[in-house]
């Protein structure tokens, strides 16, 4: 890292690159290797020693206690005191000091203000603001605009631009082209835990998404040519919104048909999560339509849409996916447990639970001490057989798989999509949804891009994964430049103008 | 069966990870505290894994030695409150013997009135008098169950029922007003009077219940409030015409007929009522309900991990609403046995007494399962029947069995400073600390 550099970390989910970050922290140790600073190797054993070293960071989840204002969670872990021993806050020079960073840089932020009542933007500004007066001189942005809204964003860019002016470095984490073009300085692309390559701005989009994605690990998966029936799911004009009321899915239409696998490729935080939720009936549509086998299911509870033949795997299997404390054969009938034969009326059948349970677990190779066990024992990929497998055991119409393989290990991985293709082989319409491209361009008979609530392209399994990244980048074929390929099939939203490297958030979406 | 995988994906959110670390933790403090232990030592014998296993910081180690410790703390409060024992304490550097003597005989004689008045007498002579004590133990047992079953019920569902006692303050209302208004024949009155008691706590339990589901107000506010509301419904209502006894002045209500009373167990001269038995089928269906059963499925699903049970299609709402009214139903069924039982048999401004408030200590003290729930409810009754006894014989006054009861239920939910007393060792100290927190 130069001083007064803007330096790009670029790199898919789950690359590293957070992880990365946080050993030069001192969140995390290093296991091996060393960090230099200044030309000197630097042992850090906590933030603390990071920040005594000029180092600040900005979480992708910000660390601010929402119950204080500005000013009080700025000095927070490092509070003035006045009056000796008596220890009064010295709240003037909290603000002061508030005021003189934010004069400095260009930062405008009130500091009396409470911390809940800001706009995300907002409370992103004071994050930096508290780095900044602790006096760092290499800033951490970890995914800084994956909460932002564009106009946000170009907020964000132009206060990096002054931080630099000012002198400071700055390492920006992200996976979004658009942004890293438009303000980096110097790129280093990540991928699965090693540097693949650097690369100066000037690289074309193309060479950053290839690097990005990479070409070295491919996870095969062996599948005969699919034989596509009657369509089963068909989403038409769908509208939904996320939790902060900002639109998410903005008029997607696709279908999945009988025996074929639609793989939906696309950045996180890109509408995926809000669209495959509206299905589900987990969060309201505000327009369109969501059919299943001819049969409208939009405003259907969870529970109608779950019996009325769909299996889900959720996207975070903790949060959404599991009970930790229910034993494994308990979440092997997570959402079937009132249906016979492991309910009946109000009586639960614990025999069959456990005989269903002792079948699941051999057939679904989850290692586990016992059916007994707390699934939160279980190792990651072992988890995610569970619910796997637990989705899996009843006849299905449609199959819908949410980052199936996220943080489980290769063997696991194998194994859950050879299940979904043998799901698919058995006539049931699949969709999986994934930020990993390998594992979309390895499933799916048909992939649709999802970009900013859209779907910009569809295209065939057979599409260069270039242009593909290109795609989850915003950037479709027409725009580009690039020669469409045969399995292309231009999408719904193909023509939607692509944003310029200049300036990446300039579509309004609100 | 050991796991041939790596432990894979991001360290930070795995769940096994920690619980690793918290062993490793544990161990290393144990190897610093005792010589370290070689990794490659022989099998532990069958009786080394038991005594191991004693010496762990489990629930029912830790429970006992709550026990032994407010015990300890009890003695220490029953010598410095006796003037008399402290003066000896004057003289202690002169004559050491007097000052221990004294103590000694004051507490042990307490504590032995505390046994006899709430399990046995070795004096008593005749059944009535053998059987006295555990039939005093038993009346004050069972409403306690049902509150304590009530708090646990709902706990295990993620709420915290505060409102027991408002509950059972409903339930006492309802129960007597059907108990003296209706004329009917004993059997069905009684079960009728029941009847109105559950529905009365029901209906108690069910308000927060929908406030909560349906616009995510807290249950532990809203409960608290109904308390008061409950407590002081039922001081207008006793004064009202009809409802008030006409032959005296003071706020007393009608008597129950006795048509709806419990049945006694023992004789008219013992005090035990069917209440008991009650108690015992309402901890078995909660048994029955929470894990035999598919609300009760849906109730601990939601209890652990809501949005999980949401993306299941249960009815994170719908389970809300039903819990509360359940434990309501259950707090005011023992509400009613405060009138209909042999404790009172009209309704007064305390008729309650606290068997909402200790209901919650002992859903906590029975680690908010149904049966722990029962045998918490045995200790607290026993307790409060002993402790009649040590303050009518020894003198000692009865606020100390619930300075007792306190001290347990303090230690129990700080099982870190039990462990730290007696240097257990670290087992699963943590993840009890944590459920009796979670409620919030």
């Amino acid at each position: 890292m130069e001083p007064g550099e803007i330096h790009a970390l670029l790199g898919e989910n789950g690359a590293g690159k957070s992880t990365l970050m946080n050993v030069l922290y001192g969140l995390y140790q290093p296991d091996e290797g060393e960090i230099l600073v200044d030309g000197k190797p630097l042992k850090l054993k906590g933030p603390s020693d990071a920040i005594a070293a000029g180092i600040g960071m900005v979480h992708q989840h910000f660390m601010l206690v929402p119950v204080f204002t500005v000013a009080e969670n700025i000095m927070l872990g490092a509070e003035q005191v006045k009056g000796g021993i008596v220890g009064f806050l010295d709240r003037r020079r909290a603000r002061r000091e508030v005021a003189e960073v934010s004069e400095r840089y260009n930062l405008r932020v009130d500091p009396d203000a409470v911390i809940e009542d800001l706009p995300v933007g907002i409370q992103q500004r004071v994050e930096i603001v508290k780095a900044l007066t602790r006096d760092v001189d290499l800033l951490i942005l970890d995914e800084p605009t994956a909460v932002l809204t564009p106009q946000e964003t170009e907020e964000l860019l132009a206060v990096m631009r002054s931080l630099k002016a000012a002198g400071k470095s700055i390492v920006f984490i992200t996976h979004k082209l658009g942004e890293v073009k438009a303000i980096a300085d110097r790129i280093t692309v990540i991928r699965r835990g090693k540097t693949v390559g650097t690369a100066s701005p000037e690289a074309s989009r193309d060479e950053l998404a290839a690097l990005m994605v990479g070409r070295s690990v491919k996870l095969t998966v062996e599948k005969q040519p699919a034989t596509p029936g009657k369509p089963i799911l068909q989403v038409s004009g769908l509208v939904v919104d996320d939790d902060r009321q900002v639109r998410a899915v903005d008029g997607v239409d696709l279908t999945v048909h009988a025996g074929e696998v639609l793989g939906v490729a696309g950045v996180q935080g890109n509408g995926q999560t809000e669209l495959i939720e509206a299905i589900m009936g987990l969060r309201p549509t505000l327009a369109g339509t969501v059919t299943l086998d001819g049969q409208p299911i939009h405003g259907w509870s969870t529970k109608k849409v779950l019996h009325a033949g769909v299996g889900y795997v959720p996207e975070d299997r903790s949060v959404d996916g599991l009970v930790k404390e229910f034993s494994v054969a308990e979440n092997l009938v997570l959402d079937i447990y009132d249906r016979p034969p492991f309910g009946k009326g109000l009586a639960l059948k614990p025999d069959a639970i456990a005989r269903s349970a002792k079948e699941r677990i051999e057939q679904f190779d989850v290692r586990t001490p016992s059916a007994d066990a707390a699934v939160g024992t279980l190792s990651g990929g072992n988890q995610q057989k569970v619910i796997v497998a637990r989705e899996l055991s009843r006849p299905l119409k449609l199959f819908i798989a949410a980052q199936p393989t996220r943080g489980v290990d290769v063997g696991s991985i194998e194994f859950i999509h050879s299940r979904v293709i043998r799901e698919r082989d058995a006539g049931t319409a699949v969709m999986v949804v994934s930020s990993e491209l390998d594992e979309v361009i390895g499933l799916a008979d048909r992939i649709a891009v999802m970009y900013r609530g859209r779907i910009i392209g569809l295209v065939g399994p057979d599409t260069p994964r270039e242009e593909i990244g290109l795609l989850m980048a915003g950037i479709t074929p027409d725009a580009a430049g690039a020669t469409p390929t045969g399995g292309a099939a231009g999408g719904p939203d193909a023509g939607t103008p692509a944003p310029t490297p200049e300036s990446p958030g300039n579509e309004d979406k609100a | 069966m050991t796991n041939s995988h790596p432990v894979s994906g991001s360290p930070d959110k795995e769940p096994a990870t920690e619980a690793a670390q918290a062993e490793v933790a544990g161990a290393n403090r144990a190897a610093t505290m005792n010589a370290p232990k070689r990794p490659d030592e022989p099998r532990p014998s069958l009786g080394r894994l038991f005594l191991e296993n004693l010496w762990a910081a489990n629930t029912v180690t830790v429970t006992v030695l709550a026990l032994l410790l407010a015990m300890l703390f009890g003695a220490v409060l029953i010598i410095v409150s006796d003037p008399e024992v402290l003066a000896t304490y004057g003289y202690i550097t002169a004559r050491p013997g007097d000052a221990l003597n004294a103590s000694w005989t004051v507490v042990s004689e307490a504590y032995a009135n505390l046994f006899k008045g709430a399990v046995f007498d070795p004096d008593a002579t005749g059944f009535q008098a053998a059987m006295g004590p555990i039939s005093e133990t038993l009346t004050y047992t069972a409403p306690l169950v049902f509150t304590g079953l009530s708090v646990a019920l709902a706990f295990r569902g993620g709420l915290f029922n505060i409102g027991a006692q408002g509950q059972a303050t409903m339930g006492v209302v309802l129960a007597a007003v059907a108990g003296f208004a209706l004329p009917l024949p004993p059997v069905v009155h009684l079960i009728v009077a029941l009847i109105a008691g559950a529905i009365g706590g029901a209906v108690w339990g069910f308000i927060p219940g929908i406030l909560k589901a349906r616009t995510g107000a807290h249950e532990v506010i809203n409960t608290i409030m109904l308390n008061y509301v409950a407590v002081y419904f039922l001081s207008w209502i006793i004064i009202q015409n009809g409802v008030q006894n006409p032959d005296r002045a003071d706020a007393i209500s009608k008597p129950v007929d006795s048509s709806a009373q419990l049945p006694r167990l023992l004789g008219d001269d013992l005090r035990v009522h069917a209440g008991i038995l009650l108690a015992v089928l309402a901890t078995w269906f909660v048994a029955w309900l929470l894990n035999r059963s598919t609300l009760g499925f849906e109730l601990r699903a939601v209890g652990a991990n809501p949005d999980a049970a949401r993306t299941a299609g249960i009815s994170v709402t719908k389970t809300y609403v039903l819990v509360m009214a359940i434990a309501g139903l259950l707090a005011g069924l023992g509400g009613s046995q405060m009138v209909l039982g042999s404790t009172a048999n009209a309704l007064t401004p305390l008729v309650v007494a606290q068997i909402g408030f200790d209901g919650i200590l002992v859903a906590l003290l029975g680690r908010v399962k149904p049966w722990g729930v029962l045998l918490a409810a045995l200790l607290f009754g026993a307790l409060q029947a002993g402790g009649n006894r040590m303050q009518s014989y020894s003198g000692i006054s009865l606020e100390l069995v619930t300075v007792l009861q306190a001290l347990i239920v303090i230690f129990i939910a700080a099982p870190a400073l039990v462990k730290a007393i007696f240097q257990l060792r670290a087992a699963r100290a943590a993840r009890l600390q944590t459920s009796l927190a979670k409620g919030w």
